[in-house]
């Protein structure tokens, strides 16, 4: 019902937030622009940082990572969202690994 | 000084998701100049500046990444003494045909401490860079195609056993420091995090992080001729909307002054400028880990949460 120019709704289930990608943007791009706490790294599919499950919804992809998303996981939706395109409104959960705690000081060097 | 053994980072292999996707985004927004693509399909480029056949080469592959990075020595008996050396310090090593990568001598392969596929060379065919050799013009055409660098300058990698990279650089390969991060709450002296190596004048022909994951690729770097062109490489960047981490800015690790950004398969790269001049004979600068911020960012002074956690 949000199909609006090839709009569709994304819902973000850890926070119950939402936000609208338009026809021709990656979900993690709308997520960005609508500032959504999601973690956000080189939004080409190669750091696996963006990772989410889709609970519901379609989407078209592109290539991603197999460092990151395994074939099975990528059957079962847990996927990049920088790589991926709704073609019907979606509900996701956060899986990825970027937080604000990465900055402190004895995560550093590992 | 007289360069006789390691001369210069001279090639990278890069991992692409999407080759044609990449071709394009080398070559028109980054401004490479395409020499060739081998029966494998990888792509080959080279910085308008740089006379050798090539320096990036890509592969298409399901993982974004490096698969090695070589460097440029002076010639075949300076190949075979390195060779030797590395044998000596305990590491094994193969020959990898010439002609294996394009117009590109036989190569010296070894894994470096940290994971990465590293390798030696001697030879790779001159192409030149357009401009002649006998009373050449200062630029052409390529020196204003795209972002447009001049040279594939150094890059940064990730990986575990920062002590026994070091070592190996400089008792063994002829490196020297010139940078360092000490780890949180060492004194002067103290355990690294972060090094940066030169086999020339330039602070670094090549930097390693300290990281659990061995093999990984924090950026590729490319020489950019001025400030100003950093600021120019910006504006292209936001034109092509392509995904920026930092900058422009300056690093305070070496001065210069730095945009990292991602290419279309989130491997990051950096455009760079302005370090000062370092010497054999200087004494390696260290940064404490409270002013890392500092370090990355000088302007902000702000550990960017992505330096340490996004890489390829
Ligand atoms: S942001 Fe790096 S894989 Fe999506
Ligand atoms: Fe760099």
């Amino acid at each position: 019902m949000t199909e609006v120019d090839g709009a569709h709704t994304v819902m973000i289930l850890d926070t119950g937030e939402s936000c609208v990608c338009k026809g021709n943007e990656s979900v993690l791009h709308a997520l960005v622009r609508a500032r959504k706490r999601i973690p956000t790294g080189c939004r080409g599919g190669g750091c696996g940082v963006c990772k989410v499950e889709v609970v519901a919804g379609s989407y078209s992809k592109r290539a991603m990572s197999r460092a990151h998303v395994s074939e099975t996981e990528e059957a079962e939706r847990r996927v990049l969202a920088c790589c991926i395109y709704p073609t019907a409104d979606l509900q996701l959960r956060i899986i990825g690994k970027l937080q604000r705690a990465v900055c402190r000081p004895k995560q550093a060097g590992a | 000084m007289a360069m006789t053994g390691v001369l210069r980072p001279g090639h990278l292999q890069l991992r692409v998701l999407d080759i044609e996707k990449s071709r394009k985004f080398y070559r028109d927004i980054i401004g490479l100049v395409e020499t060739g693509m081998d029966a494998q399909g990888r792509v080959y480029f080279k910085a308008w500046d740089e006379r050798d056949h090539n320096s990036i080469i890509l592969r298409q592959a399901d993982r974004a990444g490096v698969d090695f990075i070589g460097f440029r020595v002076l010639n075949k008996l300076a190949l075979d003494r390195l060779e030797q050396a590395v044998q000596e310090h305990g590491i094994s090593t193969e020959r990898i045909p010439a002609g294996d990568l394009l117009e590109t001598g036989e190569r010296v392969r070894f894994e470096l401490p940290s994971g990465h596929p590293f390798e030696f060379y001697a030879e790779k065919t001159h192409i030149g860079n357009g401009l002649g050799m006998l009373n050449p013009r200062p630029w052409g055409a390529a020196a204003d195609y795209g972002i447009a660098p001049t040279h594939f300058d150094h890059c940064l990698l990730y990986g575990p056993n920062l002590d026994a990279t070091r070592k190996l650089f400089t008792e063994v390969l002829g490196f020297f420091l010139v940078e360092r991060v000490l780890a949180p709450n060492e004194p002067i002296g103290g355990k690294d995090v972060a090094i940066w190596l030169s086999c020339s004048i330039k602070t670094h022909d090549i930097a390693f992080v300290e990281h659990a994951e061995p093999g990984k690729l924090h950026h590729v770097s490319f020489r950019m001729p001025s400030g100003e062109r950093i600021q120019r490489a910006a504006d292209i960047l936001g034109m092509n909307k392509v995904p920026v981490d930092i900058g422009p800015t300056r690093h305070g690790i070496t001065r210069g002054q730095t945009i990292y950004a991602w290419d279309p398969s989130g491997n990051r790269f950096e455009t760079f400028t302005g370090d000062y001049e370092a010497y054999p004979d200087y004494e390696p600068i260290t940064w404490t880990f409270d002013e890392l911020g500092y370090g990355l960012d000088y302007s902000l002074g702000k550990l960017h949460e992505t330096f340490l956690t996004v890489m390829t």
